[in-house]
């Protein structure tokens, strides 16, 4: 598997794939895609490089273990519904603001930020057991 | 809350904290003899709140004549009790959660006999067993605590579920679900069908609690713990709680035929083996402890009698039980403690070394055995006067009580007075009085035994008669008094008094005589337990075995047949098998996809290798997303399209790790199971979905989505708005399952790592 043509593309594709993954994931509020999407998107990219670097490339590139990204993404979405409580609103009621950035008007929510976690936890659970797995390859 | 304080107070102020800590049930104490007046006059206290209103559950208590003497008794000897462990355990490293523990199960009893409503009485009772269960085990590094506090926690945790299934019984026939309302409830229970089955069950939980024949084999082993837990949980209140749960039920299922055999008979057996065993033991705990289940056994059956004079008898024993049997308890403990030992035959002469000892000890001894001026007499004396009869049942019982009482006669002074007399025995210490903490409560419990003898009419007014109403369901007044009137009773006394004496003298040949009796039966229910938690260890293994064989390919092939005929059986019996669909013309790309998808179905089936397997099942998988991309499902398709790229990698990475055969070698008859199988799977699916797409379609969500994800979630993908916002703490739940069943497979793929790498390296061994 570990062709020239491949081991020099892996990388590109992959990072291609983790923006169109974030792209996916920050689109999923009003055109097709969402973090479950955009989560399943990046794993995909992390098994490429896997499959053409090896494990320990992958490890490197996500500095964080797999599964304290995941956690991560747990607490994040977790806290996005808690925040509902400063404004004395139901757990996870999404809570809207605009800002003006660089002359754009965005909006940000509550719900963008659960969106990420989820995108997280999938991309941290399902990263972690497919590196597992590939590990056992190398031994 | 005091418990909570325990260790703490314990750490700063080591074993005096004892004195602070007995002003918790003291001030208890204090309280409900504040109540004393008001219930003495017939009245009851109850009060309480609701705690799950929508259930009816409420936080109740009732305060009545049973349960006020109950209170005051498990405070007043709780106080002792707390100062009496301060001296026991002083310096030992754990005293605080003692301290800690017992509190704990002082107040789960005070709220077992205060409870109104069943749910809490349930609680509290169970939250007793849970208390002696860890005072028991207190003494954690010993093999033989830790099976003691097994057993008493298996046994009385049976009879805890066999008493909330019988008030659950007694609920469902009266309509009350609390103490109070059951009692004025009056004939319903009596006159219900499900008489008999909340009597069995009431009386499976009073008698494993009550350590009643046959259950009575985990008191004695009980007797590991501490002597203050011995002397406050295993004789003076928490094994009355069986009794008092029978007392409590007396006036509303009392006074029928079963409930006046049953009792007696089990009670009056419980009183000779519990007699006869405790004559056969050496150590003064044990032999306490046999009496205690005498003494219970005597209580059940005085309850079960019948008779208002029964039940006066048993109030006043149940009064005098909790104070000689404890004191005895704190007086052996207090030898022990001086000592160094237990064991009656090393023991004599202590009079000089120990005087205050000698006579709590004495004074104990004397009411237990029921000689006059005592509490203990005058219970003695209303238990002949209720048994004495001329019908055989009465005779029987008589009878039973005269052996029992004159057994217990001699125990008694075998632990009060033995010891003390005589030559100066050779214990290992050398003894000396202990301090003051050690002997205060057994002296106190002592004293208030004659106190309330001599003072009878006044403590008839207070406790007895209260108490004797309450358990008898009508004002009754206990007019017996401690000067001696001649007949019956005073016969049968005089006679336990000459047959204990006799007794005493001859303990030494009764003891051997009792010793081979045992051994010659050599089987009681203490080896049945064991047996029978063998044979439960051993049939949950052999079940194990059975269901889970840990061979994946028959849990795969279980669980789809059960898939399939879930949903085919239902379809077939109750005829709900849908029309066939009408076909509709497909246009030509669609028909290509479905196409694809056969054809990666028919490579899967024909592939010689499982790799190409998977990839061709991959191929069907991606044909399925195109067919939701082209019906309109952009979402769904996306997803499809990561799911099954990812899940041919990963079995692909799966099986290339299981260093499986290359191709498969399935028996013939295997196939055939497996073709069967997958197919009844996929035959009960698309029918089910045919049918789920004939049924009329409810769009009322769906419509409220489309209308709502743009104004209230400020997002046209409805997919995603559903996920993230309406739904959002599925969502939430749905991450949290997917992390963790990431951790699950993780930890097996480590742990599988290892056994692999352990096996390799053992085949090259032995290859080498």
């Amino acid at each position: 598997m570990r062709t020239l043509i491949f081991r020099t593309a892996a990388p590109y594709l992959s990072s291609l794939m983790l923006l169109f993954s974030v792209f996916v994931l920050l689109r999923g509020h009003n055109e097709p895609g969402g973090g479950f999407i955009g989560g399943l998107i990046a794993v995909s990219a992390f098994a490429i490089l896997g499959i053409a670097h090896g494990v320990p490339a992958v490890r490197r590139a996500m500095y964080f273990h797999p599964m304290a990204v995941s956690g991560f993404g747990l607490l994040l979405s977790a806290l996005s519904g808690l925040l509902s409580f400063v404004y004395e609103v139901p757990f996870l009621t999404g809570i809207w603001t605009s800002v003006h950035l660089l002359g754009m008007e965005v909006d940000l929510s509550t719900v963008m930020f659960f969106d990420i976690g989820v995108y997280l936890v999938v991309v941290g659970s399902i990263t972690s057991i497919a590196l597992a797995l590939e590990e056992r390859e190398d031994n | 809350m005091a418990a909570l304080a325990a260790p703490l107070l314990t750490r700063v102020l080591k074993h005096n904290a004892a004195w602070v800590l007995a002003l918790a049930p003291l001030w208890i104490f204090l309280h409900f003899a504040g109540m004393l007046e008001t219930v003495a006059g017939g009245n009851s206290v109850s009060g309480g709140f609701d705690w799950i209103a929508s259930l009816g559950v409420r936080f109740s208590w009732y305060v009545d004549g049973l349960s006020l003497t109950f209170a005051l008794l498990i405070s007043g000897i709780g106080t002792l009790i707390v100062l009496y462990s301060g001296g026991y355990l002083k310096g030992h490293e754990q005293q605080g959660r003692f301290f800690s523990f017992i509190l704990l199960f002082m107040g789960a009893m005070q709220g077992l006999v205060l409870a109104d409503s069943f749910l809490m009485l349930f609680v509290f009772w169970e939250l007793t067993s849970i208390a002696s269960f860890l005072l028991i085990g207190f003494d954690h590094r010993r093999e033989a605590s830790r099976r003691a506090a097994l057993q008493a926690l298996v046994v009385t945790g049976l009879g805890g579920l066999a008493l909330l299934a019988g008030l659950l019984v007694v609920a469902m026939a009266t309509g009350a679900n609390e103490l109070s309302t059951l009692l004025a409830s009056g004939e319903a229970l009596r006159s219900s069908p499900l008489y008999t089955a909340a009597f069995v069950l009431l009386l499976g939980g009073a008698f494993t609690k009550s350590a009643q024949f046959p259950f009575h084999f985990w008191l004695p082993n009980a007797m590991e713990a501490p002597t203050p837990v011995s002397a406050y949980l295993h004789s003076a209140t928490m094994v009355k709680a069986g009794v008092y749960l029978l007392m409590r039920f007396n006036p509303v299922m009392g006074d029928t035929a079963a409930w006046e055999t049953v009792l007696p008979l089990f009670g009056g057996v419980t009183l000779l083996v519990g007699t006869l065993l405790a004559v056969r033991q050496s150590d003064l705990k044990l032999m306490l402890a046999y009496t205690t289940v005498a003494s219970l056994g005597l209580l059940v059956m005085l309850t079960g009698f019948g008779s208002e004079v029964a039940v006066e008898a048993a109030v006043l024993y149940l009064i005098a039980h909790s104070m000689f049997k404890g004191a005895l308890f704190m007086v052996a403990g207090l030898i022990d403690h001086e000592t160094g030992t237990r064991n009656i035959a090393s023991l004599s002469g202590l009079r000089r070394a120990m005087p205050i000892t000698f006579t709590a000890g004495l004074l104990a001894a004397l009411s237990m055995g029921g000689l006059p001026l005592f509490f203990g007499f005058l219970a003695k004396e209303e238990i002949y006067a209720a048994l004495a009869g001329t019908d055989m049942w009465a005779v029987a019982a008589t009878l039973v009580a005269v052996v029992g009482n004159a057994l217990m006669f001699a125990i008694a002074f075998a632990v009060g007075l033995k010891p003390f007399i005589g030559p100066l025995g050779d214990a290992p210490r050398k003894a000396h009085e202990g301090p003051l903490l050690l002997w205060l409560g057994p002296l106190v419990l002592a004293v208030c035994g004659l106190a309330a003898g001599l003072f009878s009419p006044f403590a008839h007014h207070l406790f007895s008669s209260p108490m004797a109403s309450a358990v008898a369901g009508e004002p009754v007044a206990v007019e017996i008094s401690t000067i001696p009137h001649l007949g019956l009773p005073l016969a049968l006394s005089v006679l336990t008094v000459l047959l204990g004496i006799a007794a005493y003298l001859g303990q030494t040949g009764l003891r051997a005589a009792m010793a081979s009796l045992v051994r010659t039966i050599g089987w009681g229910p203490d080896r049945g337990f064991d047996q029978s938690i063998k044979a439960l260890v051993r049939l949950s293994v052999a079940v194990t075995r059975i269901v889970q064989s840990g061979r994946l390919d028959i849990y795969l092939t279980a669980t789809f047949i059960a898939v399939a005929l879930s949903i085919l059986v239902p379809m077939v019996a109750f005829d709900e098998l849908p029309a066939m669909p009408q076909v509709t013309e497909f246009w030509f790309y669609e028909l290509t996809v479905v196409a694809i998808a056969v054809i990666g179905l028919g490579a899967v089936v024909y592939a010689r290798n499982r790799l190409t397997a998977i990839v061709s099942l991959g191929i069907q998988g991606f044909a399925v997303a195109l067919l939701f991309m082209l019906l309109g499902a952009p979402d769904l398709s996306f997803t499809q399209f990561m799911v099954e790229t990812l899940s041919v990698v990963i079995l692909a990475l799966v099986m290339t790790r299981l260093r499986l055969a290359v191709s498969e070698h399935r028996p013939l008859g295997q196939k055939a199971l497996d073709v069967t199988v997958s197919a009844a799977c996929g035959l009960a699916f698309g029918l089910l979905l045919l049918k789920v797409t004939q049924l009329p379609f409810d769009d009322t969500l769906s419509r409220f989505f489309e209308v709502n994800a743009k104004v209230i979630a400020h997002g046209r993908n409805i997919v995603n708005v559903i996920i993230v916002d309406f739904r959002g703490l599925d969502t939430l739940g749905e991450i949290a399952v997917v992390m963790i069943a990431g951790l699950a497979i993780l930890a097996l793929i480590r742990i599988r790592a290892k056994d692999g790498a352990q096996a390799v390296s053992k085949q090259t061994e032995r290859a080498q």
